[in-house]
């Protein structure tokens, strides 16, 4: 049975190795994403254009406006002449956010009341324009506190620290890296098992290996092994590249990533034999794999946050193999997750490869006979 | 021969190329239950609203102003706050991502807010391996903060106030929900999909069974056959499109501010270059697979990553800024967030679909030529 299987597993990755078109999906594809990801997807909030109206006439609102100019956050500034000019600049989206100083402005400050300042900003970019407001409040904090030291008027008496753990500049490519780790290795583990068979289907060998003395066990065995194999290849090129070339801190242990890589990949796996013994032709078994991949990859946390989406489906999502690796994943990279962390999000893939995997089992048998 | 004679060309190929629609059950899942679900996934999976941001809490000391603190942080409506006796307890929390931050009120809060020269300090920790949360986890304490310090300053008259006070206003989407603007941007991926990605496949498919040099054979034109792809793929789009319109304004009452025939315009006008980039895609690939992982790349991944509708565009980098400015999309999404949120800016509406219809213009010109090379 061994040797059978072994003569499978070779015929397979020659298949997939030999084939140029085939060979060239599985490479260039995943690079190309993991650069152009790794820096163009991100919720960074950088090189914002903001506006200032500025009515006063005093020293204070000339020193904010300073402080504003000199953030590296904000380089694009640009003066308003009026009210009447906010709604435009806004409007069209020359600006996210608006800053608008009264008269009363410097008055006030030297005089030790309160000024006020309006910030207008973009709702249509709710999330940006947040963390815009964050850095703005920050800065205005800053400055207000700096003003009262230098005017001898009482300080505020206490004061926020903010400290970020893990990744104390919050750079956006740290967090992408890991996380794409996981998103390409299910892009191409899926893409080679779900299109094996298909493949072998629409060119009629499949027929040629059914006549043969293989058993069916052995032949999905045959389809799986290649399948897994290839997945850790691709794992381990993302891996190395975000350590060698993002220089993405890896603080964990190498051998718990590859024991969940690996129990990730059977999952995938599963899904992909599965597919692949539902659908007839390579276009359904392509159509098929996009429908998985939508939903796994924007429902995994690497989109948007679990916790933001409603109760009912978190719950649906708890059958999705990706958000438990992509936890494992980036906790491995930059917490140095302990073991039984790793393990508690272990056990539900290896639930899902166990049930995937049988039922391609079931599908494939039935199937054949 | 007329222009009659054309124009019942045309029709007769319209007819047909409606035919294989209805018949073939791949496109109808593309072009109505595919919309469906990624606008159900935009609509309720993909949200940036932290609503219910987990932190832990931890109060060295038991003094009244710690404990007020503490009470203004729990009764937010934006946090979910677990309380633990030291750091290391929820450093476990923090690790496994259950909690997304810890606030600490240090042992020597209250008495260093009473005296003059030096300031109570409040530490804030967040989780830096999501920067985005960690970020919105930073804003929304520093704004719980703010409203206990204005309490503070109601209940008893405290020393130094902020001497700024800060009035933010959020035009256009008051209560800050992201789905308002996220569902308005995945339109935009939706309609390239059905406008790239089926019509790619579609006559892709054509020109691998031979069917297209079949079509060729017959005195049709090349202007009349293009025409002839182009109307049935287009009203197929907008029907999917007027459906995705429906879908996010009823069932996830998105206000729509704007015109809707206006909207409907500059749909058009996307779709006509999105479908063009297709027909050219087909044409050049006559081949289904090529053509799927062609129109992906260059449809459907630039729509979801470059076009703006998740991902800030200044916040890339500088080469990547310079490629968003030719895809379609950008121009799309920025179209549909306005119409949508704002109403009928006209300038920038205009300006933007003048892009679009220039690149499908030039798709047009590229897609002709190619075509007519192909019949000699």
């Amino acid at each position: 049975m061994f040797s059978r299987v072994y003569a499978i597993i070779i015929k397979e990755i020659l298949a997939i190795w030999r084939d140029k078109k085939s060979r060239a999906v599985l490479i260039i594809p995943p690079l190309i994403q993991l650069f152009v990801f790794a820096f163009a997807a991100t919720l960074d909030v950088k090189n914002v254009s903001i506006a200032i109206l500025n009515r006063d006439m005093g020293k204070a609102s000339f020193e904010l406006i300073q402080r504003f100019k000199g953030a590296p956050t904000f380089n694009h500034v640009r003066y308003l002449e009026g009210v009447n000019e906010i709604a435009p600049t806004i409007d069209q989206q020359q600006a996210v956010m608006v800053i608008h100083i009264d008269e009363q402005f410097s008055r006030n400050l030297y005089a030790g009341k309160e000024a006020t300042l309006q910030l207008i900003l973009d709702g249509r970019k709710s999330n940006s324009a947040q963390i815009v407001q964050g850095y703005a409040l920050t800065l205005i904090d800053q400055f207000s506190r700096d003003f009262a030291h230098e005017q001898g008027f009482p300080v505020q008496p206490t004061m926020l620290i903010g400290r970020n753990w893990y990744n104390p500049n919050l750079l956006y490519y740290w967090f992408n890296v890991p996380n794409l780790c996981g998103v390409l290795t299910m892009l191409v583990c899926l893409i080679v098992t779900a299109l094996s068979v298909a493949r072998e289907r629409e060119l009629g060998t499949f027929d040629q290996l059914l006549v043969s003395p293989v058993q069916p066990f052995e032949i999905l065995l045959g389809k799986t092994i290649p399948a897994i194999i290839i997945s850790l290849i691709e794992g381990t090129i993302i891996i190395v590249a975000a350590i060698f070339f993002f220089q993405i801190p890896f603080t964990g242990s190498l051998l718990l990533l590859y024991l969940s890589l690996f129990v990730f990949i059977c999952s995938i796996v599963g899904v992909g034999l599965f597919l692949s013994a539902l659908c007839k032709t390579q276009q359904q078994a392509i159509l098929g794999s996009f429908v998985f991949m939508s939903p796994a990859i924007l429902l995994s946390g690497y989109a948007t946050p679990i916790e933001n989406m409603p109760p009912w489906l978190q719950t649906v999502d708890l059958i999705n193999p990706l958000r438990y690796f992509l936890v494992i994943v980036k906790g491995i990279f930059l917490k140095d997750m302990p073991a039984h962390l790793v393990f508690a999000n272990t056990w539900p893939m290896a639930l899902i490869a166990a049930f995937t995997l049988t039922g391609a089992n079931w599908f494939f048998r039935r199937k054949l006979e | 021969m007329t222009d009659k004679g054309g124009l019942r060309r045309v029709k007769a190929l319209i007819i047909k190329e409606f035919f294989q629609i209805i018949r073939d059950p791949s496109s109808i899942l593309i072009s109505i239950l595919l919309p469906l679900v990624l606008l159900f996934l935009y609509g309720f999976g993909v949200s940036l609203d932290l609503n219910h941001l987990r932190l832990g809490l931890v109060l060295e000391e038991n003094t009244v102003d710690a404990v007020s603190f503490a009470e203004s942080l729990s009764n937010s409506p934006f946090f979910e706050v677990r309380r633990g006796s030291d750091r290391r307890e929820l450093e476990d929390l923090i690790l496994a991502g259950k909690i997304r931050g810890i606030v600490v009120v240090p042992s020597y809060f209250s008495a260093f807010k009473k005296r003059q020269d030096n300031i109570a300090p409040i530490q804030v920790i967040a989780d830096g391996s999501e920067p985005n949360t960690a970020a919105f986890v930073q804003n929304y304490v520093l704004g719980a903060w703010g409203k206990w310090l204005l309490q503070e300053k109601i209940n008893q008259n405290l020393r130094g106030l902020p001497l700024v006070s800060v009035q933010p206003r959020f035009w256009y989407n008051e209560e800050l929900v992201s789905r308002n603007f996220l569902v308005p941007g995945s339109l935009a991926i939706i309609m390239t999909l059905i406008g790239t990605l089926l019509t790619a496949l579609v006559v892709a498919r054509e020109w691998e069974r031979g069917t297209m040099e079949a079509l060729m054979a017959t005195p049709v034109r090349i202007y009349e056959l293009l025409i002839g792809k182009l109307i049935p793929y287009f009203l197929l789009g907008m029907f999917s499109m007027t459906m995705c319109v429906m879908v996010a304004v009823f069932i996830y009452s998105v206000p729509l501010r704007g015109s809707f025939w206006l909207l409907g315009l500059v749909s058009s006008a996307f779709l006509f270059t999105a479908t063009l980039l297709g027909l050219l895609i087909s044409t050049l690939s006559r081949n289904q697979f090529v053509a799927a992982q062609a129109s992906i790349v260059t449809g459907f991944l630039p729509a979801f990553i470059l076009s703006g509708f998740i991902f800030e565009i200044s916040s890339m980098p500088l080469p990547i800024q310079f490629v968003t400015y030719v895809i379609p999309a950008r121009y799309f999404v920025s179209c549909l967030q306005t119409l949508f949120l704002v109403g009928n800016v006209w300038p920038l509406v205009l300006s933007n679909t003048m892009y679009i219809l220039t690149f499908g213009l030039i798709l047009l010109v590229i897609t002709a030529y190619n075509t007519v090379k192909r019949l000699d």
